[in-house]
């Protein structure tokens, strides 16, 4: 069954349609990667699903009920949790302030005190920021500034991940120790979608991809048939020109 | 929990807080004259000073709306103080400026930086005109005349303020709403995003700043005896507050209540003294405590402690 289903989802921005009447879903459990080239409207559809824009027209399903046109702090508190494509920590509060306003505010049916503390605890282990709990973010590198955001999201008890180019500006090491992040994240029975430019991320821990194109939905399917889709190469290397 | 701020509380022991409280909250009975007067009028911008800090330190959002709902406290109490006990137009006016507030925020909170400062300052001159408007063709006065009461009742009235806002802003701090505030401020998008309903929180919160400083109006106003929309009104009472914030320092609770104690006593110097020059060396000071104190008074203090005891904060 699908967790989250999307509906001739459109977004114009004046006259120029960022997303265009795509069809979605994404199953329990799953990492679904979102690939498509600059402006292909991934941020976008991304923004739609999170709330922070409405759908006109389209509806969005998140297990089965309407979610369309809620505020992004209903969405986070039915279990939809986001990071953001450039960073957007709490940049003058220590890593744990920033992880606990995700725990104290992120979850349905609100939580103590100690509870909350305890949900810090945990997702800054998670993601291995404990040593540092008590730096300020904005003094983190910017791989442990996107690990922090992913403990915020972790600690409002999602059951559904929004990763919007997490591995962005990741050095290789780095890409690889966040590709493993993610597949830890789904191994607790989170479902995840990303958004992503780097292809060996992307094709190492996706087990389904959609790419966008000009708004579009122009391929699905796993990693392998994308990677053979000749549709998706044009769209990435440009059109094969007769000579 | 609050980590960042444990240096600060180790200078002010709870057992000296509550002695200068006691001994504060007492003063009348050993010292009569001026020192009450003076105290009143430093007690008031105290009010402005850490209810405006109060909202706008931790979101970043600019109100110079701190006139407007001083105003709308002090007309409470003009149409009020005749026929009700102080504690009650006192409850009155800080309900009506919260009122006040609420309608307002839920309108223009959504409005950022520079356009929620225009937009709260607009509003001092708007209801200020409306009123003069009122009182000219409907009612047909200026001004009006406040129930007088005597200084030592005022005195122990906006010490009562100062004691449950000081506790307030302090229970605030230390609370989720306090987190929740200082996440606004430093994201707002994400902090939508992490689940705090973000209108609501910044509406509340202006609401309940608002109250203080509406509660401080009608009870001022008693000394004032005569008002009109121009003195209610003033806009200095939506500057002076920020100013005194700025210069004592934001990120501490007790950076406004020294800019507000220092600020007061020196208006009151410079008045009497030096009456033409007193706003120009208010804003020399202003632009000094910009340029060399980016963390107020307190900031500097603590620098120099941290200096001084040889010690740094560790920042692993």
């Amino acid at each position: 069954m699908p967790i989250l289903e999307g509906e001739g989802v459109t977004k114009y921005f004046g006259g120029l349609a960022a997303v265009l009447d795509v069809d979605f879903h994404v199953n329990q459990g799953e990492v679904a990667g979102l690939i498509g080239p600059n402006g292909a409207g991934k941020t976008t559809l991304f923004n739609l699903i999170s709330a922070s824009l409405v759908p006109r027209p389209g509806t969005i399903k998140f297990k089965g009920v309407n979610i369309t046109g809620k505020k992004p702090h209903q969405i986070c508190r039915m279990g939809i949790a986001r990071t953001f494509q450039t960073v957007k920590v709490f940049a003058n509060m220590p890593a744990f302030q920033n992880v606990l306003a995700g725990s104290f505010f992120g979850t349905a049916a609100g939580v103590s005190p100690s509870e909350a503390t305890r949900g810090v605890t945990e997702a800054l282990e998670f993601v291995g920021l404990s040593e540092i709990a008590l730096t300020p973010a904005r003094d983190l590198t910017l791989a442990n500034q996107k690990r922090l955001e992913v403990a915020r999201a972790l600690a409002t008890k999602p059951e559904l991940l929004l990763l919007d180019e997490l591995m962005a500006g990741l050095n290789a090491v780095e890409v690889s120790e966040a590709m493993e992040l993610v597949k830890k994240i789904r191994d607790q029975g989170i479902t995840i979608v990303m958004v992503e430019h780097v292809m060996k991320a992307i094709m190492g821990v996706c087990d389904r991809i959609m790419v966008l194109h000009h708004g579009e939905k122009i391929a699905e399917g796993t990693p392998q048939e994308i990677a053979n889709s000749e549709k998706v190469i044009e769209v990435y290397l440009g059109e094969q020109v007769d000579a | 929990m609050n980590i960042n701020r444990i240096t600060s509380n180790k200078a002010f022991s709870p057992v000296i807080i509550g002695v200068i409280a006691v001994l504060l909250a007492t003063l009348p009975l050993y010292i009569g004259g001026y020192t009450p007067i003076l105290l009143t009028s430093i007690y008031m911008y105290i009010i402005l000073a850490v209810s405006w800090s109060m909202f706008s330190g931790p979101t970043g959002y600019m109100s110079l709306a701190t006139a407007a709902f001083f105003g709308v406290g002090i007309y409470t109490a003009a149409f009020l103080g005749n026929t009700v006990p102080l504690p009650v137009f006192m409850i009155a006016g800080g309900l009506a400026s919260s009122i006040v507030a609420l309608l307002v925020g839920a309108l223009t909170l959504r409005l950022r930086g520079i356009y929620f400062a225009i937009f709260t300052f607009g509003l001092v001159l708007l209801i200020a005109q409306l009123l003069m408007f009122w009182e000219l063709h409907v009612t047909g006065t200026r001004g009006r005349f406040v129930v007088v009461l005597d200084y030592n009742t005022i005195y122990y009235a906006m010490f009562v303020i100062v004691a449950v806002l000081m506790l307030t802003a302090y229970l605030l701090r230390r609370s989720r709403w306090g987190l929740a505030l200082q996440s606004i401020g430093e994201n707002e998008e994400a902090a939508a995003h992490t689940g705090i309903n973000t209108t609501m929180v910044k509406v509340i919160n202006y609401a309940l700043s608002a109250f203080f400083i509406g509660a401080a109006g009608a009870t001022i106003a008693t000394r004032w005896t005569y008002i009109d929309p121009v003195i209610a009104f003033h806009p200095l009472f939506s500057f002076l507050p920020v100013l005194m914030a700025i210069f004592g320092g934001m990120g501490r609770l007790s950076g406004p209540v020294i800019g507000a104690i220092i600020f007061a006593y020196l208006q009151e110097i410079l008045i009497t003294r030096f009456s033409e020059l007193y706003m120009l060396i208010f804003g020399i000071i202003l632009i000094i405590a910009i340029l060399y104190l980016p963390n107020g008074l307190v900031g500097l203090i603590q620098r120099t402690w941290i200096h001084l005891s040889g010690g740094q904060r560790a920042n692993t």
